[in-house]
């Protein structure tokens, strides 16, 4: 099965928006015929326009649609596709689509759906990045004593985290910066979650303070190939939401980034992923220690930064990888040139505490010229629905150096013009002139801060 | 005689008689509501915003479905 090949002449993108037109043209660039999948307001989207091919899923809602992996199946079937790729969101780390894919007789463009399980599960993949011996944030396990809880802390270091077995989405949690803190907060936190999970079992996590997001991009074939494409700094979000990406990462000493993706490219290994994929973790500035966070396994937004750096276009090694070819580079092969940054510009107002804005977009200038790359699913006339993400475009700069590139940055969003709906492009215009994004030195919690200060202004 | 009000909803997206599918709807018809009475929930680029009545009166009919695909300005219910 390993080397067996499928030649893909048509392929069914099972997407919407910016990645939908990014992945036809990714088949165009090949020679393979692209077929899109629409909702009905999405009947004279972009994607449907560029496409070759088109079935309608289904109504407005993503649950109708988009997400109807029944529909997905029928639609590449019908159109005579070999391979369904599915972007990212929607049904992309869905193993049924996966398995629905194999079942019908066509080859899904992601890892494999057991590998999309392991990683998926946040205890396997811990215990996966721990047999590829990549670091993972030291944590205790379940605590039966104070005593026992003070020893984990003098071994990680303070600060630590205290956490509830039993809790989730940031519930339960109280950090300690030093013993007798911790003395006074276990019993506490065992009372608390008993309360509130009716589970008293508490454990500690050592605390990264001011921690970096830094990911590494892999691609990886069925034949046992794994190459790294450099890393990409994601700190400044909002909400878990990325704004601002750009690689290499700066401040990054170049022994801690070599380990990084080394890690990335173990971890890949131990896990048998093919495709696409990123490894993400959690840098500490200060020691250049860092930490497994998750695996993305999926084409993500910010693929086009690495893209950027490597000239390699990663969705054409997916669809490559999905017809059982090699790569077409190996990690020698690969160098990195310069810097990008990419802009993820929604439709919300960040005035508003970016409220969402969808509507009809009146006026539509892109910016162009040096270093200037746009994705996005949209042009001047269309409607913004209210039925999906926000984001509308990705505006992606490269220069010879940083400085070059935050200068084309500037240059893009002053080009940049859309008008009809509220963007988050003005808030990034003054990321793009705040020092602790010029000189570098952000972590994941500045940008909290900035808006923070950028609103009251 | 009380005039016949409207609750519109301000933008598009999809309309929420419920705050989760196991509750019961905000308001049914015959209820009283008051300025600020919460009626519902529109979700808007997967955010969810509640919809308030702009005034007080009687709940006279609700004319979207639960789940529904509403343009903004669409009249959701009618008070008196």
């Amino acid at each position: 099965m390993s080397t067996q090949t499928t030649p893909l002449t048509r392929v069914l993108v099972a997407n919407r928006g910016e990645i939908a037109v990014r992945v036809v043209r990714a088949c165009h660039d090949l020679g393979i015929e692209a077929v899109a999948v629409h909702s009905a307001p999405d009947a004279d989207a972009l994607h449907v326009r560029e496409a070759d091919g088109a079935a309608l899923l289904g109504g407005p809602q993503a649950k109708e649609s988009y997400l109807r992996i029944d529909r997905v199946v029928a639609a590449a079937l019908e159109h005579g596709c070999q391979a369904v790729h599915p972007g990212y969101g929607f049904l992309a780390e869905n193993p049924e689509l996966a398995r629905a894919c194999a079942e019908a007789g066509l080859v899904f463009v992601g890892p494999a759906a057991e590998v999309m399980e392991a990683v998926g599960n946040k205890v396997r993949a811990r215990e996966i990045a721990e047999q590829a011996a990549v670091p993972v944030i030291p944590g205790s396990g379940n605590l039966s004593s104070v005593d026992e809880a003070v020893a984990f802390a003098e071994r990680v270091g303070y600060p630590v985290m205290l956490k509830a077995a039993a809790g989730g989405g940031g519930r339960g949690i109280r950090r300690a910066d030093d013993e007798p803190t911790l003395r006074t907060s276990f019993p506490q936190a065992v009372r608390e979650a008993e309360a509130a999970f009716g589970d008293g079992s508490v454990f500690l996590e050592k605390c990264v303070i001011d921690p970096r997001h830094v990911e590494v991009q892999i691609v990886a074939d069925r034949l046992g190939n794994v190459v790294h494409l450099g890393e990409r700094e994601c700190s400044l979000q909002r909400r878990r939401q990325k704004l601002v990406e750009e690689s290499p990462a700066p401040r990054l000493e170049p022994r801690v980034r070599d380990e990084l993706c080394a890690a990335a490219v173990r971890l890949a290994k131990q896990v048998g992923y093919t495709s696409a994929g990123t490894v993400e973790f959690l840098v500490d500035p200060r020691s250049g220690e860092f930490y497994f966070i998750e695996v993305n396994a999926r084409i993500q937004v910010e693929h086009g930064v690495s893209e950027l750096v490597t000239g390699v276009d990663i969705i054409g090694e997916q669809l490559r990888v999905a017809s059982g070819l090699p790569l077409s580079v190996t990690q020698d092969d690969v160098t990195f040139r310069g810097a990008a940054i990419e802009l993820r510009v929604n439709a919300e107002n960040p005035r508003q505490n970016f409220f969402p804005s969808p509507g009809q977009v009146t006026r539509l200038r892109w910016p162009g010229g040096p270093g200037i790359r746009v994705d996005s699913g949209l042009e001047e006339g269309d409607r913004i629905q209210p039925y999906y993400d926000s984001m509308i475009a990705k505006v992606l700069v490269t220069g010879r150096t940083r400085d070059e590139a935050v200068a084309r940055a500037r240059r893009a969003l002053r080009e940049l013009s859309v008008e009809g709906v509220h963007t988050t492009a003005e808030l990034q215009r003054s990321i793009l002139d705040w020092d602790t994004f010029t000189d570098g030195s952000f972590h994941t919690g500045s940008l909290d801060g900035f808006i923070a200060s950028w609103t009251a202004s | 005689m009380s005039e016949e009000k409207t609750v519109a909803a301000p933008f598009p997206g999809v309309f929420y008689r419920r705050p989760d599918p196991e509750s019961p709807p905000f308001v049914n018809v015959g209820d009283v509501v008051e300025a600020g009475t919460v009626v519902g929930l529109i979700e808007v680029m997967k955010m969810f915003q509640e919809i308030q009545a702009g005034a007080s009166g009687h709940v006279t009919a609700v004319l979207v479905e639960n789940e529904q695909a509403v343009d903004a300005g669409q009249t959701l219910l009618t008070v008196e």
